[in-house]
């Protein structure tokens, strides 16, 4: 496996690609865990570079643009990646919906992704809320197995049973919940956790943007590098349409291309 | 291999698929999908003499068969592109044409007075349906008058070959096609967006943040074909049909209504290589009936 530091993503080749459902499972009632794997099995899984993005193409006559999904997970060996899905509308159901064996057409890989990671970032802190946390897994893997550096997780959930995936995260990390009803974890949203008492070298942050906005906030204080990843509505994923655009201090910027991942510093927030 | 080429005054095409501004950024966006010089030709963005930052976000929506946009035609404006993008896009082998727009007469001629230094660049396309900021924000393509101002002015400017692109937002689009017929257009596009609007019931507020934008995607076709076969009537100039094509059976029914060369749009955002299938779906109708040329099918209807 090439290592991902040493790809330059302006050369990475984007592809739009049929893939079959290897395995979907339905990890709670609203989200579903799907690996996919490219059906014409002589193609090899395009790199992917973690933060970075698939378009789904939705086959259905009640939606009609694809929708945007994080890579959750890569799986060099078995030539699979994974997407973690939560039910938010059509599009998302339909996705839900696959089963094993159904053909589902990707374009991919897009977006910026969290970029190098330094060397001096050698206590990263992973913030997930919801389905944030589904960029998060495949970052703390590319952290843990190629710059041997142990992330931290921390997850925020509405209770015990929406944690989500955390076996996984816990085999690349260590892994900090806050439940808004105490079961698991401390109680409380993820701005009120205890790890912020502690030192860390970057924050990473996905979920609903007034989380990523607090939290954000609470980076600016310590004056510690904040990296969001941002959910803005997308047509085209490729930068041709500027309808995903963010305000940043250099003007409004396509989501799709330019992130979806951003230096808190670079937005108006 | 039936022949696909077509003619747009004295531009030649070696197809009728072109691409429509806004929805295929500079053709780059999309070389990793399609080989670009397998085109009739793409239309870049929307653009301007100065730049412009555009409409806030959220800019788009999505509508039953189509999305309403309201992008506001953010762009760098025409000197960045000549000294950017175009010497990146100029060798490929295909007509790459601009798509111009002004708040003021003044604006477009001078885009198209700058572009002239581009020597690659056979044609452009004026994009009417601008607010007019002097008439008090009505778009220059909704009266006859306005549209005629701005292709007498622009053909002035601009001795290439010149496409006018016309707004469904009219009473009657075959008055405003014969008024820029009659000012030296050389030929005419339609359609572009239809004037649509959206509201998010549970959150009580507009999609957009103009709260009306431009509806586009399948939903516009017939609607489309219907503009484009009146207009097919109406004047002698070549039209190009536009809105809502996704594939080679919807680009013949623009064709059969009269288009001589079709544009698409938002099937990119779906398809990233829909384009070059639409090409190879219209040359295996021509050879599955037989027919040597488009002309055979063009304006039968
Ligand atoms: C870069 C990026 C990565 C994403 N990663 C994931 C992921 O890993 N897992 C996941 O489940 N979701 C992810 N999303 C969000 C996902 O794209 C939306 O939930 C999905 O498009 C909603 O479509 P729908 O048809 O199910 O719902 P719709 O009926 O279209 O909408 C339902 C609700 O979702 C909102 N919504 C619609 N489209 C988007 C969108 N593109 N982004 C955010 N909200 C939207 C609408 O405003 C509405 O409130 C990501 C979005 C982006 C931009
Ligand atoms: C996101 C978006 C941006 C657009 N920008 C422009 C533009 O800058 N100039 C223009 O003349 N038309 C613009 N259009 C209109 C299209 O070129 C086309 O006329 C319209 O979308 C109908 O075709 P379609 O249904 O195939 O998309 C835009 C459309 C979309 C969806
Ligand atoms: S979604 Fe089209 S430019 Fe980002």
């Amino acid at each position: 496996m090439q290592p991902i530091d040493t790809i330059d993503r302006d050369i990475m080749k984007k592809y739009c690609l049929d893939f079959t459902v290897v395995n979907n499972e339905a990890i709670h009632e609203l989200y579903s865990l799907l690996t996919l794997t490219p059906s014409d099995s002589s193609t090899s899984l395009p790199d992917i570079l973690p933060g970075q993005f698939v378009q789904v193409r939705v086959d259905n006559a009640e939606t009609f643009l694809r929708r945007p999904i994080s890579v959750n997970d890569v799986d060099r060996d078995n030539h699979t990646l994974s997407l973690l899905v939560r039910n938010a509308g059509e599009g998302s159901r339909w996705i839900m919906n696959r089963r094993q064996g159904d053909t589902v057409n990707l374009m991919l890989p897009l977006g910026n992704g969290f970029g190098n990671i330094a060397e001096s970032d050698n206590r990263p802190l992973l913030v997930g809320g919801g389905v944030g946390i589904a960029p998060m897994l495949y970052l703390g893997k590319c952290m843990s197995l190629q710059h041997r550096v142990r992330p931290a997780f921390l997850v925020g959930a509405r209770s015990a049973s929406d944690v989500l995936q955390l076996q996984s995260l816990q085999q690349w990390g260590d892994v900090f919940v806050t439940t808004e009803d105490g079961t698991m974890g401390e109680k409380g949203l993820v701005t009120a956790s205890s790890v912020w008492n502690e030192e860390w070298t970057t924050v990473y942050c996905c979920g609903p943007a007034p989380m990523m906005k607090a939290i954000a906030q609470i980076c600016k204080k310590k004056s510690l590098p904040c990296k969001v990843s941002l959910e803005n509505m997308m047509a085209c994923g490729l930068g041709a349409c500027l309808c995903c655009v963010e305000k940043t201090v250099r003007g409004n910027v396509c989501v799709c291309t330019e992130g979806p991942v951003f230096d808190t510093a670079d937005l108006t927030w | 291999m039936a022949n696909l080429e077509v003619n747009i005054g004295n531009l030649q095409l070696k197809n009728p698929v072109l691409t429509a501004s806004g929805t295929f950024g500079y053709g780059e966006e999309f070389k990793d999908f399609i080989s670009l010089d397998r085109l009739g030709g793409f239309i870049v963005k929307g653009t301007t003499l100065n730049p412009r930052e555009g409409n806030d976000y959220p800019r788009m929506a999505e509508t039953p068969a189509g999305m309403l946009n309201a992008v506001g035609l953010q762009n760098k404006g025409v000197d960045y592109f000549i000294t950017h993008i175009y010497p990146r896009i100029k060798d490929i082998d295909t007509q790459i044409m601009v798509n111009v727009s002004g708040a003021s007469i003044a604006d477009y001629v001078a885009v198209c007075e700058k572009l002239k230094v581009c020597d690659k660049i056979n044609a452009i396309e004026v994009n009417i349906s601008c607010p007019n900021v002097k008439q008090g924000g009505m778009a220059f393509g909704t009266t006859c008058a306005g549209a005629a101002e701005v292709t007498a002015a622009v053909r002035q400017a601009w001795d290439r070959t010149l496409i006018v692109k016309l707004s469904p937002n009219v009473t009657s689009i075959t008055d405003i096609a014969k008024a820029v017929e009659a000012e030296g257009a050389d030929s005419v596009s339609l359609i572009n967006t239809l004037l649509g609007m959206a509201i998010d019931v549970e959150r009580r507020r507009p999609m957009l943040s103009t709260i009306t934008g431009g509806l586009s995607g399948p939903a516009v076709r017939p609607i489309a074909v219907r503009m484009v076969w009146q207009v097919c009537k109406a004047v002698n100039i070549p039209v190009i049909g536009l809105g809502g094509i996704m594939n080679g059976r919807d680009a013949l029914e623009f064709i059969m209504a009269g288009a001589t060369a079709i544009q698409v749009g938002t099937a990119n955002f779906i398809d990233p290589a829909v384009t070059v299938k639409i090409i190879d779906e219209i040359n295996g109708y021509l050879d599955r009936n037989n027919f040597k040329s488009l002309s055979e099918i063009r304006g039968i209807i």
